[in-house]
């Protein structure tokens, strides 16, 4: 489902070159965690997956069921079904909640050249996803993330993510901030979008989410290239013994 | 040899001349009435337009924008409109005209053309000091209009909706509107244009809060594209009075809103909310002078301004703190979106402060929409183009939802995204 090859990307403004030469290949139905320390280059990969502006590839490709995506910006790639459930969500005061999911979810049909969803199948779709993450109706009512908690941010994304049913699904520490129960909570509204012909992307510090998410494979990043790749043990070696012996003998 | 006296009248002027001298014996007034039109239009005449060396006109130049004002009377005829609210109560003013309407509820409901006819109006037919150009023309030429009030106690279930509405021509109206102590109202001020023909409109309500009145009082602007606006309302707020007093500006060529507001009672709260929706070759000023006079009051001033084409705003806001008005709080802030090169957007706040113990703040921003809102907004598959209108028309949109009436606020922001629709 997703190729990357030897990509390197530095931000635009800059020109700091993050992602060094990375290699990476995700298969339909599999769930991937990516890890590694701070500064490795984690998030940066979720942004040029998305098609951030603010990032540049210089070299490299990133093939999506064998097609280029770099051309595209980020709302063609998200038509396509591919979805990043961000580390911060942004506040956007003004727009309404419900609004904005109506949008996206309509943008993205027509992107596809489906019909438009009625309002009462958009609500009911919003309330059964929403029952299932424990959102309340009022948090909907808000202006989109305005004054969420951030367990409340984390579980809009993944409210998000289910209405939109993307086919690569790609989590930027969407652990972060969350406590245990809201963790579970988040983690069984991606387990329950876990399907054959879908791919998880899980970007993580620590190994606790993966407690939760159970990954078929993990993958250490480290200077903008992925140094190691194995199964959930190598998460389990990771939490034991830290960063420091893969990178001394990736060295 | 023959000395010239007045420097030569700009066509403008000299038009407004005639239309005095052409409705003479026209306009309706008792014979104090006439005294104050005559009083003021011949200030008017001395003084002529203001220029940008008067100083409240620096960035509104209206000798020279003014180019000209049509003929007394337009072309076609005006309907009432759907009200903003459904079940509102329908004041209209149809060519500048109003109707006999019986009181309803807590409404009392009067003409002043008949306040006019009876003198009563005479004392309110004033400039405010030497620059009230707007003052001096409504006072002038004004015809009708309504008086409202809401007695003591008073609450109005549902809003009264003014409605001004033309087809071009001369209108000139006033509002006076007195609510009583603990009043409850909202009034929405609407202008509206039907046709393209040109109109020169000039508007002043007199609003009086009082004590413990809680109003909400929307001015919305949707002139045509060759109309001139001179609005002014001018603003009373009793002891603890609450105010909530909008301005939308979405049309006409030629505006001048000046909103001049007194809070003479303690405990007393005033926000005041702007909108400039603005595009095409217009001129749109917004002019807040506001005074608070006696200690314990509170006041937010915030203008939102989205300027496409070559269009042209200004907000100029002073707050003067008289000596004893001590723990005044007042912020102010004007944020700007420039949608274009040639859009231009003028701000000067102005404080005069002179009690030692308050809070007084302005700030003002020009700037883009903000690019982590747009990627936001397009990581979910909404395209660059709509996910910029839908950013645009949140900026605006943040301010109208403050209002409490859920109809309304749907009302007003149908309204706002149809006009940026048609502007983006």
């Amino acid at each position: 489902m997703l190729e990357i090859k030897n990509l390197h990307a530095r931000i635009a403004e800059d020109g700091t070159e993050i992602i060094r030469g990375l290699n990476l290949t995700v298969k339909a139905g599999e769930v991937a965690a990516i890890m590694g320390p701070n500064g490795s280059g984690k998030s940066t990969l979720s942004y040029v997956l998305s098609g951030r502006e603010d990032y540049e590839v210089t070299e490299g490709d990133v093939l999506y069921n064998g097609e280029s995506i770099l051309e595209l910006d980020a709302a063609e790639r998200a038509a396509k079904g591919i979805f990043l459930a961000f580390q911060y969500p942004v506040e956007i005061p003004g727009v309404a909640t419900m609004q904005f999911l109506k949008v996206a979810m309509n943008e993205q049909r027509k992107a596809r050249g489906e019909d438009e969803l009625t309002t009462p199948d958009f609500l009911r779709r919003v309330k059964e996803a929403a029952a299932k993450l424990q959102i309340n109706t009022e948090m909907l009512k808000r202006p989109l993330n305005v004054g969420f908690s951030g367990g409340e941010k984390k579980r809009a994304e993944i409210l998000q993510m289910a209405l939109l049913q993307p086919s690569l699904c790609v989590l930027d520490e969407t652990d972060s901030g969350l406590d245990i129960d809201a963790l579970k909570i988040v983690a069984d509204g991606v387990n329950a979008l876990r399907s054959p012909d879908r791919a998880v992307i899980v970007i993580t510090h620590y190994q606790r989410l993966l407690d939760y998410i159970v990954p078929d494979t993990v993958h250490v990043l480290y200077k903008g290239q992925v140094i190691k790749s194995g199964d959930k043990t190598l998460a389990h070696e990771l939490e034991a013994n830290g960063y420091a012996d893969i990178i001394d003998s990736a060295a | 040899m023959n000395m010239q006296t007045n420097p030569r009248l700009t066509a403008a002027e000299a038009a407004l001349v005639q239309a005095y001298n052409d409705q003479l014996g026209d306009l309706p007034g008792d014979g104090d009435v006439l005294a104050a039109r005559d009083r003021l239009l011949d200030d008017l005449k001395t003084a002529g337009l203001p220029t940008r060396r008067v100083e409240a006109w620096h960035y509104t130049d209206l000798k020279s924008l003014l180019r000209g004002v049509p003929a007394l009377i337009g072309e076609g005829t005006v309907e009432a409109l759907e009200p903003l609210v459904e079940g509102s109560t329908v004041l209209p003013l149809l060519q500048g005209v109003s109707e006999a309407k019986s009181p309803k509820d807590a409404l009392g409901v009067g003409r002043y053309a008949e306040a006019l006819r009876d003198g009563t109006a005479a004392a309110a037919l004033t400039a405010l000091g030497n620059d009230d150009v707007i003052g001096r023309v409504n006072g002038s030429f004004v015809r009708d209009g309504y008086a409202i009030s809401v007695g003591d106690g008073g609450e109005l279930a549902a809003p009264v909706e003014i409605q001004h509405v033309h087809a071009g021509g001369q209108i000139h109206s006033r509002l006076p509107a007195t609510f009583g102590a603990g009043a409850k109202a909202t009034v929405i001020e609407r202008h509206f244009a039907v046709t393209g023909s040109a109109a020169f409109v000039s508007s002043i309500g007199d609003v009086a809060v009082g004590e413990g009145a809680d109003v909400t009082w929307i001015i919305l602007q949707q002139q045509g594209a060759e109309d001139t606006h001179l609005g002014q309302i001018r603003v009373n707020l009793a002891r603890d009075a609450r105010l909530k007093l909008f301005v939308i500006n979405a049309g006409g060529k030629l505006v001048r809103q000046e909103l001049q507001v007194s809070v003479t009672g303690e405990g007393a709260d005033l926000q005041i909310r702007g909108i400039n929706l603005l595009g095409g070759d217009t001129h749109t000023d917004v002019t807040l002078v506001l005074g608070h006079n006696v200690p314990h009051t509170a006041s937010t001033e915030i203008v939102r301004n989205v300027v496409f084409d070559r269009a042209r705003g200004v907000f100029q806001g002073m707050i003067r703190v008289a000596p004893d008005a001590q723990k005044t709080d007042a912020r102010m802030a004007c944020n700007t979106l420039l949608m274009s090169d040639d859009a231009e957007f003028s701000v000067k706040p102005e404080l005069e402060i002179f009690a030692d113990d308050v809070q007084c703040g302005h700030g003002a921003t020009v700037a883009d929409i903000d690019d982590n809102h747009l990627y936001y907004l397009m990581a979910r598959g909404i395209p660059k183009s709509r996910a910029r209108a839908m950013l645009v028309n949140a900026f605006v949109a943040e301010i109208v939802e403050e209002l409490e009436d859920e109809a309304l606020v749907e009302a007003l922001e149908g309204l706002i995204s149809a006009w940026l629709e048609k502007h983006a």
